[in-house]
């Protein structure tokens, strides 16, 4: 049976890869290392 | 602290802010980590006190959570004097503190519309609210549960653009 944590775990999982990916973004549009 | 001083409506609309904040995204978090992994669990005689009691209430303060988190953050970011360099960026201004908050600005008015153009429409037709047939029931439901969780993921950069500019 399907396991509905394991979507919950992907969900969370892709927030942290989104939130390092932001990371860039602010700094690489800011100009500011 | 005095009713005249700006410090003191920046500070309040900030309280304002997380208050609601907490409201909408508890409720979130509580739609997504606890209500719809437990829902199949759950015994089907059992299931309509969640869908006719717990789900509209829940619905109701996830929404207006939603509408008063946006009001008082644009309300909170125009006394700081970082409503248009945060909503442009902060491009041009060499300033990753606003660019920061702007990334969680965008991030929580996509989430904003989400809830109140695509989420809770969708939900009426699963609460019967609007009227459709069963498998009009179903399609909304899905589509309802997808956007709720595209919110979750936007939920953790989101938080993370509003937490850190008071580090930068």
């Amino acid at each position: 049976m399907k396991n509905p944590l394991d979507s919950l775990g992907q969900t969370v999982g892709l927030g942290f890869v989104l939130t390092v990916i932001v990371v860039f973004l602010i700094h690489a549009i800011s100009g500011v290392a | 602290m005095e009713l005249t001083n700006p410090d003191w409506w920046n500070f309040a609309f900030r309280w304002l802010h997380i208050m609601s904040g907490v409201m909408w995204i508890g409720h979130l978090w509580y739609f997504n980590f606890t209500q719809a992994p437990t829902m199949p669990k759950i015994p089907a005689e059992l299931k309509p006190a969640v869908g006719k009691f717990i789900l509209p209430a829940a619905l109701f303060w996830f929404r207006w959570g939603a509408m008063a988190t946006i009001a008082t953050g644009l309300i909170l970011a125009y006394l700081m004097n970082e409503l248009t360099g945060a909503l442009s960026l902060g491009i041009g201004a060499s300033s990753t503190h606003l660019t920061a908050l702007g990334f969680g600005m965008w991030f929580g008015i996509i989430m904003w519309f989400n809830v109140w153009f695509i989420i809770w429409p969708n939900q009426k037709k699963v609460l019967g609210l609007v009227e459709t047939d069963d498998d009009g029931k179903k399609a909304a439901a899905r589509t309802a549960f997808l956007f709720s969780r595209v919110n979750t993921v936007l939920s953790i950069p989101m938080l993370y653009c509003m937490a850190s500019p008071h580090f930068y």
